[in-house]
């Protein structure tokens, strides 16, 4: 069987890399006791992938992961039996059996789905740009910010190491300030015998968003264009707007990240992963 | 206990930590970490590894002390390793003292800081250690505020030229007698005794050595004179503690598991400890005497749950010889059988190369990837002889012949040189040695058959003679010999011929005379490490640290000699920097030894008859296994039929 396991990452472990909560869930399901499928050969590697890649220093409750297993579990099961295996810092939240791909067609994996993430962005305490000016002026900046008719910013492309000027406001899908705002909801998932969720889901982003409502910082959510083909860094956004304030140097700025979820489909009839 | 209150917050801002290389070696939580609430426990305890965290967490002997202090309720065991240079800078400038990783809080105030000495060129690392932390360098200089700093491992068989740095020193293996210091630890700081005191009592254990009691005067000519207790508590000789219930003590079932690779990635079940070979070079066949095998069903059983609790995809068999454990060949198999559906590897280092080995590297490993590894040291048979290294030409190539035939074509060599009475021929019959093996793969596999060239990786070090071993008074060659010989050995290569399929790899001259200052060095020789320390030395194992010319610079400015530690034969009756130590092995034995090498005897091995080394006073492993008329060890049949 197929299924696509949704995990929060917080805490401490936002500063392990990709590669290593790859070998982290890897081992996770060792330990789980959950049967996973391995490809054949002399180095067998267990039948996993993740959605997108989490940057070093971000957080979020919005992970995917995809995995066949050799045995039959119901969700509750599997979400159970993951959590078992966690350290601090990761909680399995979901999982969700897939349906097998129609007759002839390869399975689409969680990477290849992926069309649009939301993010919570906040400003840091010390960040000396965006740190210094009030909640009210970056508030009143942002709605001129996203209003402009385009938005360009120059991406790296790491490919051919050079950089191309690319218009953001296309796959800038929704935005909204403040850490009590919230963005359009999406169809989610039906609680039946191939999906389940954890009753009461914390809020991870919790003591991000204390802080910014005790301070007074700036912060903002976005829906943005995500996956293989359009994937747009909520950093890259946050530059853009630093750079429309006058900043100079915008790779110095300080944020937290926490990605909040993932979608498929195409914006804005998204769907969660 | 476990954690109920305690909330671990990270000591490191998320500036610093997205600021420097790998931020995972400093924040812990790593699987399986054990979590206490440090305000409830009476004794802190903090384990260290004087390197960057990929290599300390590779260590197994911390992680059985980790499990071992943690089973205690009134301890709580930590553990740091050495912050990477990008790290150390940002803890100088912001003044950010050094902390455990699990609860992130200061060393500073710690009870004990106990740090394992796995080689010699970790040393400035441990003055980084205790400088980041606020510990001041020189044990005499520390207040009842500081953490007592304990020295184990290896490297404390010669402690002396850590002395300075170090409360005591730990001789013997771990399992012993640490609960008994912990609880006199306990028994003392409730009744409110003074540093002083404590070290006393801990004097007063067995196999603890607390230098501060001890006087040393030197000879005109630089040599030791005398070695004296200055405290009646100190003894003359301090005794190695050895845990003799292999099957029946501490061993971790649930081993910590790092979120970045560490350089073992995987569950290490060490299956005996010591070894039967006895050659004449290696200090850790003579200094873990004698070998003490596990019990196969308590193997098995751990190696399950270990298996179980990390999530690990290998398992590594840790010993000196694995060939030489009696139940190694159930109990690899019985790993194949369980493990190898689930996608476990299993590794087999240090495995004689024979028709098992090769059967169970064809089960487990990947030929086309995988290389044969021998490490005959020396290249003649003579030297072999020297150095009591039992491998001969014949068994080599047999297993080449063998493992070429089954599909292998890629082949590593271990050699030294350096080796006593070494001569130009022994030299070059490295190059002829892996030539012949060479010329074995093409005799062997007709044109048609192979697979390319056959891959033959020579490999050389140079010999660094150590304390506790025949070679202790032997003069190690000097850095322009070493060059010379390496000079020789290239220029031999290049003339076999099937010198394309030979790649030859060599280490670093330098590190290595330091090396041998350390292994054989004196009290004296702390001024060295502080001096070189204070002018930037750090990472000395890391080529790309290792900075020879500051290190140079200190024997100019101490005025001591490195030849006089390193191209100095000394004299048999020479009072030696670590003679106050009994490891288990008297000095006759090891002499005997020397005698015997330099005519070339060779000296059974343990299992073939007694060599009457004095390993036997501990009453237990390989001296005790029944024996028959000519004083061969008959333990496979008799004590384990199973096997």
């Amino acid at each position: 069987m197929n299924v696509r396991v949704r995990f929060a990452k917080y805490g401490a472990v936002k500063f392990i890399g990709h590669l290593d909560v790859l070998r982290y869930f890897q081992k996770a399901v060792r330990r789980s006791g959950l049967k996973i499928a391995y490809s054949q050969g002399f180095h067998p590697h267990q039948i996993m992938s993740f959605a997108s890649p989490l940057g070093v220093g971000i957080t979020s409750e919005g992970e995917y992961m995809d995995m066949e297993l050799t045995a039959e579990y119901t969700p509750q099961e599997i979400v159970d039996a993951l959590n078992t295996a966690m350290v601090e810092g990761f909680t399995v939240l979901s999982s969700h059996i897939l349906p097998d791909p129609e007759n002839g067609r390869k399975r689409e994996t969680a990477m290849s789905l992926v069309t649009a993430a939301d993010y919570l962005v906040t400003v840091r305490e010390n960040d000396t740009f965006l740190g210094t000016k009030s909640f009210e002026e970056l508030n009143e900046a942002w709605v001129r910010f996203i209003g402009q008719e385009s938005i360009s910013v120059i991406k790296k492309v790491k490919k051919s190491n050079s950089e191309t000027s690319i218009d953001l406001k296309p796959f800038l899908y929704d935005t909204a300030v403040g850490t009590t705002a919230s963005l359009p909801t999406v169809a989610t998932h039906k609680n039946d015998h191939t999906f389940y969720e954890v009753p009461e889901i914390p809020d991870f982003a919790a003591e991000q968003k204390a802080l910014c409502a005790e301070k007074g910082l700036f912060s903002v959510l976005l829906r943005v264009s995500a996956g293989s083909a359009d994937n747009i860094k909520p950093e890259l956004v946050m530059e853009a707007f630093a750079r429309f304030l006058g900043c100079e140097e915008p790779e110095a700025l300080k944020f937290q990240i926490h990605r909040l979820d993932m979608y498929t489909g195409e914006n804005p009839e998204l769907k969660r992963l | 206990m476990s954690d109920t209150t305690f909330t671990r917050k990270l000591a490191l801002s998320d500036d610093i930590l997205m600021a420097v290389d790998k931020p995972a070696r400093y924040i812990g939580g790593e699987v399986n970490m054990v979590r206490k609430n440090p305000r409830e426990v009476d004794i802190r305890f903090c384990m260290c590894f004087p390197d960057v965290y990929e290599v300390g967490m590779s260590h197994l002997g911390i992680q059985i002390l980790y499990d071992m202090f943690n089973r205690r309720e009134d301890t709580y065991c930590e553990r740091v390793y050495s912050p990477w240079p990008d790290m150390d800078k940002i803890l100088r400038e912001q003044n950010i003292p050094l902390f455990a990783l699990e609860s992130q809080e200061p060393l500073k105030d710690f009870d004990f800081l106990g740090i394992t000495l796995q080689y010699e060129m970790c040393y400035t690392n441990i003055l980084q250690i205790l400088d980041l932390a606020g510990i001041p360098l020189h044990a005499s200089d520390r207040t009842e505020e500081d953490p007592i700093v304990i020295g184990g491992g290896p490297c404390a068989y010669n402690p002396e030229p850590l002395a300075d740095f170090f409360d005591f020193f730990y001789l013997g293996e771990g399992e012993t007698v640490y609960n008994e210091i912990l609880d006199k630890y306990k028994e003392h700081k409730a009744k409110g005794g003074s540093r002083l005191e404590f070290l006393e009592i801990v004097a007063d254990i067995e196999g603890m050595y607390v230098p501060q009691f001890y006087d040393v005067t030197y000879n005109e000519d630089g040599t030791l004179a005398s070695f004296e207790p200055n405290n009646v508590h100190a003894k003359k000789t301090i005794r190695k503690q050895v845990e003799m219930e292999l099957s029946d003590t501490y061993y971790p079932e649930k081993p910590l598991v790092p979120f970045i690779r560490a350089i073992q990635d995987r569950v290490v079940l060490e299956i005996q400890r010591g070894c039967i070979r006895g050659c004449r070079f290696c200090q850790a066949g003579m200094l873990y005497r004698p070998i003490r095998e596990r019990n196969v069903e308590f193997l098995k059983n751990l190696a399950t749950k270990m298996l179980r609790s990390t999530g690990h995809e290998e398992i590594s068999l840790s010993s000196l010889s694995s060939s030489d454990y009696s139940c190694l060949k159930e109990l690899v198999y019985y790993l194949i059988d369980t493990f190898q559906n689930d996608g476990v590897n299993i590794s087999l280092p240090s495995l004689r190369i024979d028709a098992f080995a090769l059967d169970v590297m064809n089960k487990v490993q990947d030929i086309t990837k995988s290389s044969l590894t021998f490490a005959p040291e020396a290249g003649s048979q003579r030297m072999r002889d020297v150095i009591n290294k039992g491998l001969t030409q014949d068994v080599i190539l047999a297993g080449a012949t063998e493992a070429f035939k089954g599909g292998w074509n890629k082949v590593k060599l271990y050699f030294m040189l350096g080796l006593p009475d070494e001569q130009e021929e022994d030299i070059k019959a490295i190059a002829e040695l892996s030539n012949e093996i060479a010329k074995t793969y093409y005799d062997t596999i007709p044109k048609s058959e192979r697979k390319g060239k056959v891959q033959i990786t020579t490999s050389t070090s140079f010999f660094v003679p150590k304390p506790f071993t025949p070679f202790q008074w032997v003069r190690m060659a000097t850095a322009e010999e070493f060059m010379d010989a390496r000079k020789v050995l290239s220029g031999a290569i290049k003339e076999q011929l099937n010198a394309k399929s030979i790649k030859y790899n060599w280490h670093d001259t330098d590190v290595t005379m330091l090396e041998g200052v350390f292994a054989r060095g004196d009290r004296r020789c702390a001024a060295l490490i502080e001096g070189a320390y204070k002018d930037g030395c750090l990472f000395d194992s890391w080529s790309e640290y290792f900075r020879n010319d500051i290190w140079m610079s200190q024997f100019e400015k101490t005025g001591l000699s490195l030849d006089f530690y390193t191209s100095r034969e000394r004299d048999k009756d020479e009072l030696l920097p670590w003679d106050f130590i009994d490891a288990g092995i008297s000095r006759s034995f090891l002499y005997r030894e020397y005698e015997r090498s330099k005519q070339g005897i060779v000296t059974p091995n343990c299992r073939k008859g007694c060599a009457g080394c004095g390993a036997a006073q501990f009453h237990g492993g390989v001296c005790y296994e029944p024996r028959n008329e000519a004083g061969e060890s008959i333990s496979n049949e008799v004590l384990i039929p199973d096997c």
